[in-house]
């Protein structure tokens, strides 16, 4: 059974790998542009992630360890922040935007390992799409990998805490996940361009205006899907997932 | 365990439902990406700002751009589905 398990890991580790490293994507970034924060900005956002990251890392190499079955969730995690990535959806506001996939992995795995995964994607995105960008990197990081998985994951905690119904639980955290992110990146992106008149608030609502609103309507789209997708890996392996990563 | 699978598409339909109606509601827009309304709002604040740095590479052209876009959800959703197969696979098995 092991020797399955581990081709298994193998097999869907190569399958990721191969995703990462030879899909491209040029859908216009939700993200923040490259080149669009100062230098001294992208370097504070940059490292606030490092310690996150590092944790998250450890987190990986301690669960494939002593679990190595879970490269199935984590590949599926990783592939499903991808896909939600690539589609841009139309938005009430006129305009379109990207889902971020993000809430799945936290869920699943706990926020540290979503940011590890966010970065893959963010990276590969930025090198092979010039979408969001490598200066940029950490801020994008930031948003999506720290504050929109820390947000997914606090959700469904108190929701479950509260004891409401799981897939309830699982929509609000998906949902509040994407809308967090582009939550932070209007608030990054006021913070390095106030308006001359109204400063930071005025640019904060302006931006928020562009990314925030515009999610909304995606994010709910998030959330549907990333219950789906739970109440089918629930349905084949109850035994095997157990949420926050107590594997 | 079973999957509800009447629950599961009608949460898929709600899905579909709520992305095609701004096509609906919105008329004459073409949907433009956020992120390109967010750098003409970038350049109107901050006026003599200037991206500092460029990305190395870019698609050459739309044809190129559709192509690697829908390569990139093709895979995804290639490990996706591939993962489920396989849980559902070894759940069968473990049901003997």
């Amino acid at each position: 059974m092991l020797n399955n398990y581990k081709m298994n890991g193998i097999l869907t580790g190569l399958l990721a790998f191969v995703i990462f490293a030879t899909t491209t994507q040029a859908v216009q970034a939700m993200h923040i542009m490259e080149g669009f924060l100062p230098p001294s900005a992208c370097i504070v956002w940059g490292i606030l992630c490092v310690p996150f990251l590092a944790c998250g890392i450890t987190k990986i190499n301690r669960l494939l360890d002593r679990h190595p079955q879970t490269i199935t969730f984590l590949a599926m995690a990783g592939a499903f922040t991808f896909v939600l990535s690539a589609l841009k959806l139309p938005s009430m506001t006129g305009s379109s935007s990207h889902m971020t996939g993000i809430g799945f992995a936290a869920i699943l795995f706990g926020p540290s390992v979503a940011g590890v995964l966010s970065v893959i994607v963010l990276l590969f995105q930025a090198v092979l799409l010039a979408h969001g960008g490598l200066t940029t990197l950490g801020a994008n990081t930031f948003s999506m990998g720290i504050v929109g998985s820390v947000t997914a994951f606090l959700v469904y905690y108190l929701l479950q805490k509260i004891g409401s119904p799981k897939s309830v639980a699982i929509f609000f955290a998906a949902s509040l996940g994407d809308l967090a992110t582009y939550v932070v990146t209007s608030l990054q992106l006021a913070l390095v361009h106030p308006s001359e008149v109204g400063g930071i608030t005025a640019s904060f609502i302006k931006f928020a205006g562009i990314f925030a609103i515009t999610q909304i309507p995606l994010a709910i789209v998030e959330g549907i899907l990333t219950v789906v997708l739970f109440n089918i890996i629930t349905a084949y392996a109850h035994d095997t997932i157990k949420p926050f990563g107590e594997h | 365990m079973n999957i509800n699978w009447k629950y599961n598409i009608g949460l898929l339909f709600i899905a579909v439902l709520i992305t095609i109606l701004p096509f609906m509601i919105v008329k004459n827009s073409d949907f433009a990406g956020a992120d390109t309304q967010a750098k003409n709002t970038t350049q109107e604040i901050s006026k003599d700002f200037e991206p500092w740095f460029s990305p190395f590479w870019e698609p050459p052209g739309t044809e190129t751009e559709s192509m690697l876009f829908a390569l990139q959800a093709a895979i995804g959703s290639g490990i996706i589905f591939y993962c489920i197969g396989y849980l559902k696979g070894k759940n069968d098995a473990n049901k003997k």
